[in-house]
């Protein structure tokens, strides 16, 4: 039905698109500032003359950033745990949304697991138990400080769960008629058909993975331990010598470089390339973080 | 097939048939136990007077010390009086600046357009608060950065976003919105297409022009969905949060951006106050549980609302 358009409805409409293009453009300008003072020489950035695009124009921040051992071993540690981590999450996830998914008349003990799950959501020991118990466990300084303490986001499982409810069940039904088990029935029939969903929580535990930070500061004891988000963190507080010097690797060129170097620049480049991996699958995977996103919160 | 064979037959599948599932829930449940039901064993703690070297077990009782200390504090009774004030600011602005962007951009009639905007609005919501910290530190610089700079056009003087404790709150609600609105504008729009479209059709032909829709129907019809965000968050009011704060603050603005998060981790990571801290986190534990039932018991009573 097409709308009869009045003047004033046409005003309306230019505001409209002038002040929501406008709202989003804010939403990329920080990322491009970083990115320009990132390719930005020091004297410039120290100044404040960068503001979108870059000013003297070097690659030097970038040749520090790739010669410095402790971003690239952090970024390696980041890796190491999403691969251990995420299917973790994942295997949990399924492994507690399918039982839960079913009624109480086909599974009864369901009500009384279910309040032992979704309890842990609102009430939880603390930091410095939590923090305790993994210390006892002797799993500071490992991978499985990361992973196991989250192993089982109960969010995720939620979303998967509400996933399996609505696949219909007469698929489970003939399947049973056929003699077939429950585990058979979920790795055949529904991991399959909730494919989709799959992919959302996959993706949502990898961003916990990649954008967790805290759980290395405090898990961690040594620096050479920490994973991407905590390293970067500790450089951000850092000055400006301390940064220099810490990834200084004395060969020619980084000693050209160091002119056209500071806290600034050097920082700017670091986050970006912590960024590229999310910037790149972002785009191809958003339509799966949107259904997602609606499937978990909006209810009928 | 008579029901006196059927039943005996019956009732051993449904018995294997919660086997295997009670197998399944086990695993998850094992790591449930261990790291989220272990710990609060760990909550004694908050009783005693916890030294490392005796261990749990071997440390003096003290009682309701620590938890009387919370409230003689200046520390604790400041950092409770800014969580709440953040996150109420917090809930405010997250609700209405999603909602009214929800409003326009349902104007939007150029579908591209729309899911461009999503797509670029959406991402803020992606990169960690390190990263975003990163990048506004340097943004909001007094020295040179480029809102500042901005400012100074307009011959505004320059505004210490970070380091201004009376400025300090306002930057953590802009920043927040900033990152989450991308993410809630998604889950308001979901709500506006739930509104019935034929109300619309039947207002047009009695002449009310798009505003009045707006009013007498949009608004209405999400009225719901928006009381229970607003009353899921109120649940959520303890958690000003951490992330953000932790990674903007710095001493100059304790004052009013200290929250019970940040107050607990420096006491018991930094300062190794083990028991003060875990006393401080426990109260906050048991508010807020009192405050999400609350909150839940009230979306159900209201909107029909339920976690599962």
């Amino acid at each position: 039905m097409k709308e009869y358009a009045s003047p004033s409805r046409k005003v309306f409409l230019v505001f409209n698109y002038l002040l929501i293009t406008l709202i989003t453009i804010t939403c990329v300008l920080p990322l491009i500032h970083i990115l320009a003072v990132s390719f930005s020489s020091s004297g410039y950035v120290d100044s404040g003359l960068v503001t979108l695009w870059p000013k003297g124009f070097t690659l030097a921040s970038y040749r520090f950033v790739i010669k410095n051992e402790k971003f690239w071993r952090a970024f390696g540690i980041t890796l190491l745990r999403i691969m251990v981590g995420v299917p973790f999450n994942t295997v949990l996830a399924i492994l507690m949304a399918y039982p839960m998914s079913k009624d109480a008349e086909q599974f009864p003990a369901r009500r009384v697991y279910i309040c032992f799950f979704l309890f842990t959501m609102i009430f939880n020991g603390g930091l410095v138990p939590t923090f305790l118990l993994v210390k006892g466990l002797g799993l500071l300084d490992s991978v499985w400080a990361l992973v196991l303490p989250h192993a089982l986001n109960i969010f995720n499982a939620v979303v998967l769960m509400n996933f399996f409810r609505g696949i219909p069940k007469e698929i489970e039904e003939s399947a049973l008629l056929d003699g077939a088990g429950q585990s058979y029935i979920l790795i055949r029939l529904y991991l399959p058909l909730a494919k989709p969903c799959l992919a959302t929580i996959i993706l949502f535990s990898f961003m916990h993975h990649w954008n967790s930070w805290m759980d290395g500061r405090i898990y961690m004891n040594f620096s050479d331990n920490y994973p991407l988000q905590t390293y970067l963190q500790t450089i951000l507080s850092a000055s400006d010598n301390i940064l220099l010097s810490a990834m200084n690797s004395g060969d020619l060129q980084s000693i050209a470089d160091m002119l056209l170097v500071n806290g600034r620049n050097l920082r700017a480049s670091q986050i970006f390339i912590s960024i590229i991996p999310v910037l790149m699958v972002y785009p191809f995977l958003q339509k799966y973080f949107t259904t997602g996103l609606v499937i978990g919160s909006v209810k009928g | 097939m008579s029901t006196t064979s059927g039943i005996p037959f019956k009732r051993k599948k449904t018995r294997k048939n919660t086997l295997e599932f009670h197998i399944m829930v086990w695993i998850p449940l094992l790591f449930l136990l261990i790291f989220n039901y272990g710990p609060m064993f760990g909550i004694v703690i908050a009783f005693k007077n916890y030294k490392p070297g005796l261990g749990i077990f071997g440390s003096p009782w003290v009682g309701l010390q620590y938890f009387q200390r919370i409230f003689l504090m200046d520390d604790t009774m400041r950092a409770l009086r800014n969580t709440l004030i953040i996150a109420l600011m917090k809930v405010i602005a997250n609700l209405a600046f999603p909602v009214c962007f929800a409003l326009l951009l349902n104007e939007v009639r150029v579908r591209t357009y729309k899911r461009v905007v999503q797509t670029i609005t959406y991402l803020p919501y992606f990169l960690s608060w390190v990263v975003l910290s990163g990048i506004l530190i340097d943004l909001l610089s007094p020295d040179g950065g480029m809102v500042n700079q901005f400012l100074g056009f307009l011959g505004i003087e320059p505004i210490y976003f970070l380091g201004d404790k009376n400025v300090f709150r306002k930057t953590l609600m802009v920043t927040d919105v900033w990152k989450n609105f991308g993410y809630n504008t998604i889950v308001y729009l979901a709500a506006l297409t739930g509104v019935d479209p034929t109300l619309y059709e039947a207002a047009a032909v009695d002449g009310a022009g798009r505003w009045k829709q707006t009013i007498h129907i949009t608004l209405p019809g999400i009225a719901t969905f928006v009381a229970l965000m607003t009353i899921l968050g109120i649940g959520q009011i303890l958690n000003a949060g951490f992330d953000q704060v932790f990674n903007l603050y710095n001493v100059s603005v304790y004052e009013t951006g200290d929250i019970i998060d940040t107050l607990v981790y420096r006491l018991g990571i930094q300062q190794q106050q083990y028991s003060f801290s875990t006393a401080v986190g426990l109260f906050k534990s048991i508010v807020s549980l009192i405050l999400i039932s609350l909150s839940n018991f009230l979306a159900n009573r209201y909107a029909g609302y339920r976690v599962f």
